[in-house]
């Protein structure tokens, strides 16, 4: 048996004619973690979906290579027999059943044919949490009741349920917090300890160089090359330089020559209470001020109230018991609708495009004009059709979204076109101030790029920009002044000169303290 | 570079007319031509003229990914409350026209109350009102039909707009049927052009001309086909005038107006459509209070053309105005459909129904056609999007 326990030889899969992967060369040791990179559609789910058996043998040339045999998976069922098991960026949890039951579902422990034994699944079920650091969990409790962070790690309690020697992870931090993220990757490391080998899809390079012994990196359905850990330059620019095919010098375009105005948007006293428990407060005394043509970010944890904050502003869309004061240009305004919000020049990006930013069954025109319709493209309830059209084209054109035209279907695009084409639908709705929560995630490094390049645009025009991001490089890389937001209060503010991941989680570490303190 | 600017007709759009000119061929061939009789062409339009009623409000509803299974029991209700106005009380038919239509819409402001404000699945909250409605029905009319009803009530169900009879071949051609037909034909060539003019002035792109030629062709040749067979037999019927302006009035709603365009977005997703300003309980609401209109107005034309109330009446409309909405391709999920899709899906079902009839089918095997096309149709759809990404 060679070193490797995964050889992909010469993969070529194509979809109608496009080749998706083309001749693509795969070496996993025993053992190791290795990462995937390449940009969004540069075609590492596909590969992942061929050594998964998504793809079955036959609908791909090459060959793959497992422990010394070569294999022909048929479906998820066949790989997951020898062992191979993939966590998709979507969890597989199903959220009402049980952590237990969830941990062993498709593979449930019975007592006889067809009947599942709940103890042994419970009692399996602690031990399998107990190997990913959530010895402390209820099993009995739904899945739907933890956090994204834990959901994750209960996806891994499953692999490891299924006796998993190769555990593929596709994204597995692109909803969690960087606190949340660096217990997954330690566990990854533990898991490596006992001698499981890892694949790891991620576009969050730090996180690579953090657990990654080689990288392969997949650009265009190609590969381009393996970098390996102590023989070669394993930085990240080196891997960024390899997935673009070019050099990015600075992944935060400059913004230059922004005068930066009068206090435009601000928020005072600002109290909200969770939407379920009207005892739970969820936001205190927040107070934030943002100057026209000002980039101010709000960083946190995940949970520390940053995206409540926002929404309940913009038309109360979040909580209730909702006090406090919202200036625009000096003057208070009440927006107790989100329609109030758009009229008063108020945009908010929100994150989950997909959940919460797009209709995916519509095309990318109906999505860009859903919100500005009403006040700009309309004339007492009926639509002008031609004007849409033209607002849509010269938006698509102008942010440079990625699409036939713009009759094509949102869901057929890329997330860094669909993010691009959530922010037109805001722009065309002539906000003075707009708040993107999250704006970047899940989206490659090429469109990450593009997106910064609009902000830096809408602050030259005068606009207040507030962003929203669990990424610290990001939020330090855009922002003009971040605020700290820690449980629910403003921790801290920075300037751009003292600004650096250190203090951000210094803020979170003195502000926890200081309620431990008083408590 | 002329190419890039010219795009080919959308023919899936058409696909389902052309299935309707099928069916209607091949029920020409079976019957040995029976369905083409000016008087079948009359019978096509009457009978299915509260199935096309209840389909256009059913549209809306499924646009939101719901049904309303309510409005058989409804169309049930509000007919039975006109024949009890118009046989015990003899009161004006305008009194009974008017009752009829509030009782429509208090269901619908029941209906719609229940579900945009309250949060219950609009199934349970319809499944609720079919059954009160049903009963509420036979409760009012005592398990017995309410008729005859007068005249003037009559004619909104089976009367005719005036007419202008010329002899003609065998028997006799009205002239104002072939004034509307020649008006429709100018119509659609007028609207072809504005919408030529209108690309060509902002730089849209264009259809090729031979389509275009082929499409209006084809749609004036089926527009002189039904005016000339209609004015063999006694002109328009009213109802007819009555569809063409609720197909014209929603039509114009669905795709060019903003609350139309609301419909569309929150079925395709609610909570983006929260996001971006939409209030969507207030359109869940008015969805349902205008099912429950409608329903009112097809329960007066059914009793109309009956000239009876029953307590029977209605039975099982919800399933063929929900089946023509799907057939005529709207998306279970919400989000998609078009009043003309569900206009025509409509009419493939009550196409099927009198061929199968005249062929002499009864109508249990025409239920299992019914089933078997409706199946066909989802199915035919479904594939060819999945294929089609």
């Amino acid at each position: 048996m060679s070193e490797y326990i995964l050889e992909m030889n010469h993969i070529t899969k194509a979809f109608s004619g496009v080749k998706a992967l083309d001749d693509v060369n795969l070496k996993v040791k025993k053992g190791e973690i290795h990462a995937l990179c390449g940009e969004n559609g540069a075609g590492k789910s596909t590969l992942m979906n061929v050594l998964s058996g998504v793809y079955p043998h036959g609908t791909y040339e090459g060959d793959v290579v497992y422990k010394g045999e070569t294999c022909s998976f048929h479906n998820l069922k066949d790989s997951e027999e020898k062992g191979i098991v993939i966590i998709h960026q979507e969890l597989a949890l199903s959220p009402l059943l049980s952590v237990a039951e969830n941990v062993f579902l498709g593979n449930e422990q019975l007592k006889c044919k067809g009947v599942i034994d709940w103890t042994k699944t419970r009692q399996r079920a602690t031990e399998m949490l107990a190997k990913v650091g959530l010895e402390h969990e209820d099993v009995n409790v739904p899945v739907n009741t933890l956090g994204v962070g834990k959901q994750q790690l209960i996806e891994i309690a499953k692999a490891m349920a299924k006796k998993v020697e190769l555990l593929i992870l596709d994204e597995p931090t692109a909803s969690l917090n960087d606190e949340e993220s660096k217990h997954l990757l330690d566990i990854m490391l533990e898991l490596k300890s006992h001698g499981i080998t890892c694949i790891i899809i991620s576009h969050k390079l730090n996180e690579i160089e953090y657990v990654a012994d080689s990288v392969t990196i997949i650009r265009d359905g190609k590969t381009i090359e393996t970098i390996k850990k102590g023989e070669d330059e394993f930085t990240e620019d080196r891997v960024i330089k390899a997935m673009v095919g070019r050099e990015l010098t600075n992944r935060y375009p400059l913004r230059e020559g922004v005068e930066i105005g009068d206090t435009i948007f601000e928020v005072k006293d600002w109290n909200v209470f969770h939407p379920d428990d009207p005892n739970r407060q969820m936001l205190k005394n927040i107070n934030i001020k943002v100057r026209a043509g000002e980039v101010v970010g709000l960083a946190g944890l995940m949970g520390a109230g940053r995206t409540e904050f926002a929404m309940s502003v913009f038309g109360h869309s979040y909580g209730q018991k909702i006090s406090g004061k919202v200036f625009m240009h000096g003057k208070e305004v009440k927006m107790p609708t989100v329609k109030d919000a758009i009229k008063n020049k108020l945009a908010y990006v929100s994150e989950d495009r997909k959940g919460n930013g797009l209709v995916l069954i519509g095309d990318i025109k109906e999505n860009m004009v859903l919100a500005a319709r009403p006040q700009y493209f309309s004339n007492k309830g009926v639509i002008n059709g031609n004007e849409e059209i033209l607002a849509a084209q010269e938006y698509k054109d102008k942010i440079n979204v990625k699409a036939n035209s713009i009759e094509q279907v949102v869901g057929s695009l890329s997330g860094g076109n669909q993010q691009k084409v959530v922010l037109a639908k805001w722009m065309l709705t002539q906000p003075d101030v707009l708040i993107l929560d999250e704006p970047t995630r899940g989206i490659d490094v090429g469109a990450k790029y593009e997106i910064y390049c609009v902000i830096n645009d809408l602050a030259k025009a005068g606009k207040a920009v507030v962003v929203i991001s669990s990424e610290m490089p990001e939020i330090i890389g855009t922002c003009d002044r971040v605020y700290v937001i820690n449980e629910g209060e403003i921790a801290g503010e920075l300037t751009k000169e003292e600004v650096t991941q250190e203090r951000i989680m210094q803020c979170i570490m003195a502000h926890n303290r200081k309620d431990d303190g008083n408590e | 570079m002329n190419k890039k600017k010219v795009v080919n007709l959308d023919m899936k759009q058409y696909g389902m007319f052309l299935a309707l000119v099928a069916i209607f061929v091949i029920f020409a061939v079976l019957t040995g031509g029976k369905n083409l009789s000016p008087a079948n062409i009359n019978n096509l339009v009457m009978q299915n003229g509260y199935v096309v009623i209840l389909a256009v409000g059913m549209l809306l509803c499924v646009l939101t990914g719901n049904i309303d299974l309510g409005v058989g029991s409804v169309v049930a209700v509000t007919g039975s409350a006109a024949g009890i106005i118009l046989v015990d009380y003899k009161m004006n038919m305008w009194v009974a026209i008017l009752v009829a239509l509030l009782i429509g819409l208090a269901v619908g402001i029941f209906a719609g109350f229940f579900i945009a404000y309250l949060g219950i699945p609009p199934f349970v909250v319809t499944l609720a009102t079919m059954l009160m409605g049903r009963g509420l029905t036979y409760t009012m009319l005592q398990a017995q039909t309410k008729g005859p009803l007068p005249d003037d009530f009559v004619f909104i169900g089976a009367g005719f707009l005036p007419t202008m009879k010329v002899p003609f071949a065998d028997g006799t051609i009205d002239l104002i049927t072939i004034f509307v037909a020649i008006a429709a034909t100018v119509l659609v060539i007028f609207a072809e052009f504005k919408s030529i003019a209108t690309k060509k002035k902002y730089g849209f792109a264009e259809t090729a001309l031979w389509q275009l030629a082929v499409k209006n062709a084809v749609f004036i040749f089926i527009i002189w086909f039904f005016f000339y067979k209609l004015a063999r037999w006694n002109g328009l019927p009213f109802v007819l005038l009555l569809m063409a302006i609720l197909v014209a009035i929603y039509a114009f709603v669905t795709s060019k107006t903003v609350a139309g365009r609301q419909i569309y977005a929150l079925g395709g997703n609610r909570k983006a459509a929260q996001l971006s300003g939409i209030d969507t309980k207030k359109v869940f609401f008015w969805v349902y209070v205008n099912m429950g209109v409608l329903s009112a107005l097809a329960g007066i034309v059914l009793a109309a053309r009956n000239a009876s109330a029953t307590p029977k009446a209605g039975d099982g409309f919800e399933m063929d105005a929900i089946a023509s909405c799907y057939i005529g391709g709207a998306a279970v999920a919400g989000g998609a459909g078009t009043i003309t899709g569900a206009v025509v899906g409509a009419f493939v079902m009550g196409i099927l129904n009198n061929g199968m009839s005249l062929y002499g089918w009864t109508t249990d095997i025409q239920k299992i056609v019914k089933g078997a096309v409706l199946l066909g149709a989802v199915t035919f759809d479904v594939i060819s999007k999945s294929k089609k990404k």
